[in-house]
């Protein structure tokens, strides 16, 4: 469960993180991109970059697509960026970057996309010219990236059909371009407070330092996830808590005359709770144990990601201990109330 | 046979459950001396009060009324005089029961030094002693045996190296030859009393087995919770 809310928050912060960015241009009054809708004219790229303290700047757009592909379909998260500006991938795992304005695309492995493949998206059919990893968005769904025009050309380019129709209404099918933010990368030095006070005063937008967005992203996004997952942690915890402390309560009944015997022979009661709590613990370290090198073997296979790390481990077996701990005050208690004369008389 | 010291004095011991109409008088006004080297029976019907003697005198069960001495120190008197009654088991009293109770999850060797560890001793010493016992017993080549592939006169040996692993002076015994046959009893028995003399200790063993009454130095017979013959 930890792994898996893990999962979610690296999920939802890989597609934050990926831009690099400091700072986030977004449409006033939203707390956009990914929490809210947002959209802003994509030469506002041009104003951001020429502020003072700015290195460069990028547009980018996001949008959710289902595309078909190998009799499958796909659901997509495709990212427009201008490839030499802020917004693509960090890191190239195989393949190269985008190399032509166009109909080229940058795919998460998760995709199942290989490289030289090619998917329709929208009316045209784009090549996979690189893959990455861990691009994804908060939902899962793994990341393409294009060229900004080609995002723009599939967010707007209507079928051939509507389109027919929207020009028998007198629509000319101009409409001014907009993306969805403008990520900046300022120089060394330079104040993201300043600069997000300044662009807040054009009306028409808003900024987010990089840590304000990923606040947002979590409290809005990941966080009910959180507390739903919390919440289920919580059930199983108290769940495994009874079933430790049923299992440890009858093996206790088993081995009430060998706890007669030991309290006769002369043992105290420290080193018959302790025998109890160390079978209880075993138990528990045993199921920990298990349970890790399972979930250790399948995570990949698990459709979202699992993210173990060692410090959830820990924090994890010391939770289990303490169930264990207070699970096995039931089978404590019957062998503390069991008369050493028991053991007596066959 | 020449009288050692007295190991257990039980003066005018009672004990009874309930009260009223309800009243069960499982032992009247009992007077016992065992010296070391004796080896006693209780004998007596079902509910004559053998085992509730074996009780009092393993500081397992506080007697209603009297007096009762363990090795020269007065353990009870009207109530009991130490509060570490277990402590005062694992020092002075070795417990033989009838099914042996060996714990099955540890080894022979293990289930005598489990004694030793209890009083304290290093592990070193204890596994010795242990080992050394199991080898007086004749069973030093299974101790490394779990219980469950002991037979039962083996068994009931590495239960006597239980009893003896601290050195206790009182032997209490509860049916020591009702899960062995005829022969191995006799065995038993035999080992028991050379125990006795040897180590200085006393046994007093509650038994139905009229086989081996002839190995007692005395019978002792209990009815209706008072002492018929010693």
């Amino acid at each position: 469960m930890i792994g898996i809310y893990n999962g979610l928050v690296a999920d939802a912060l890989a597609v934050v993180k990926a831009p690099a960015a400091d700072v986030w241009v977004v449409e006033a009054g939203t707390q956009g991109p990914f929490a809210e809708a947002s959209s802003i004219p994509a030469d506002t790229r041009d104003a951001v970059a020429r502020m003072p303290g700015v290195a460069e700047a990028g547009a980018i757009t996001y949008q959710t697509i289902e595309a078909a592909h190998a009799g499958q379909t796909l659901r997509l998260y495709v990212i427009g960026f201008e490839p030499g500006r802020p917004g693509g991938l960090q890191r190239i795992v195989e393949g190269r970057g985008l190399g032509t304005s166009h109909f080229e695309l940058l795919a998460d492995r998760k995709t199942g996309l290989v490289l030289g493949d090619t998917i329709r998206l929208g009316r045209n059919r784009f090549r996979v010219v690189g893959l990455a990893e861990d691009a994804m968005n908060s939902g899962g769904d793994p990341a393409v990236y294009v060229t900004l025009a080609d995002a723009l050309s599939l967010q707007t380019a209507l079928d051939p059909a509507a389109a027919r129709v929207q020009v028998a209404r007198g629509d000319q099918g101009i409409r001014p371009a907009t993306v969805a933010a403008v990520i900046a990368r300022l120089e060394p030095g330079a104040d993201v407070a300043l600069l997000t006070a300044t662009v807040r005063q054009w009306k028409h937008l808003a900024a987010l330092s990089q840590i304000e967005q990923e606040d947002l992203l979590l409290a809005s996004v990941v966080d009910r996830a959180r507390r739903q997952i919390g919440l289920f942690l919580g059930i199983l915890l108290s769940v495994s808590a009874v079933v430790i402390a049923l299992i440890i309560y009858t093996m206790t009944m088993e081995k009430l005359k060998q706890i007669a015997t030991l309290k006769l022979i002369g043992a105290p009661d420290r080193t018959i709770v302790a025998l109890i709590v160390q079978q209880a613990m075993i138990l528990g370290v045993s199921g920990l144990g298990i349970g890790l090198a399972l979930i250790l073997l399948v995570k990949d296979n698990f459709p979202r990601r699992v993210v173990l790390e060692p410090f959830n481990a820990l924090v994890l077996t010391g939770i289990i201990l303490v169930v264990c701990l207070i699970a096995s005050g039931l089978g404590v208690r019957a062998a503390l109330k069991v008369d050493p004369a028991t053991a007596l008389g066959g | 046979m020449t009288l050692g010291d007295i190991l257990v004095n039980v003066q005018g011991v009672a004990k009874h459950y309930g009260e009223g109409e309800t009243r069960v008088d499982a032992l009247r006004s009992i007077d016992l001396r065992v010296h070391a080297g004796e080896v006693i029976a209780l004998l007596g019907p079902s509910g004559s009060g053998k085992t509730t003697l074996l009780n009092v005198i393993g500081c397992i069960l506080a007697p209603t009324a009297g007096r009762v001495e363990l090795d020269g120190d007065a353990v009870f008197d009207g109530k009991w005089l130490r509060s570490d009654l277990r402590r005062l088991r694992l020092d002075k009293i070795g417990f033989i029961f009838q099914a042996h109770n060996l714990l099955p999850f540890l080894t022979a060797e293990e289930n005598v030094s489990v004694v030793l560890d209890l009083a304290g001793w290093s592990t070193e010493k204890g596994r010795a002693r242990a080992l050394e016992l199991l080898d007086y017993l004749e069973v030093g080549n299974r101790a490394k045996v779990k219980p469950a592939l002991l037979s039962g006169g083996e068994a009931q040996r590495v239960a006597i190296a239980r009893a003896l692993a601290n050195r206790p002076r009182i032997i209490l015994a509860d049916e020591p030859t009702a899960a062995l046959d005829s022969g191995r009893a006799q065995l038993v028995m035999d080992l028991l009393r050379k125990l006795a003399t040897e180590q200085e200790a006393c046994i007093i063993a509650v038994t139905h087995d009229e086989k081996i009454f002839d190995r007692f130095d005395r019978l002792i017979h209990l009815r209706d919770g008072r002492l018929v013959d010693a």
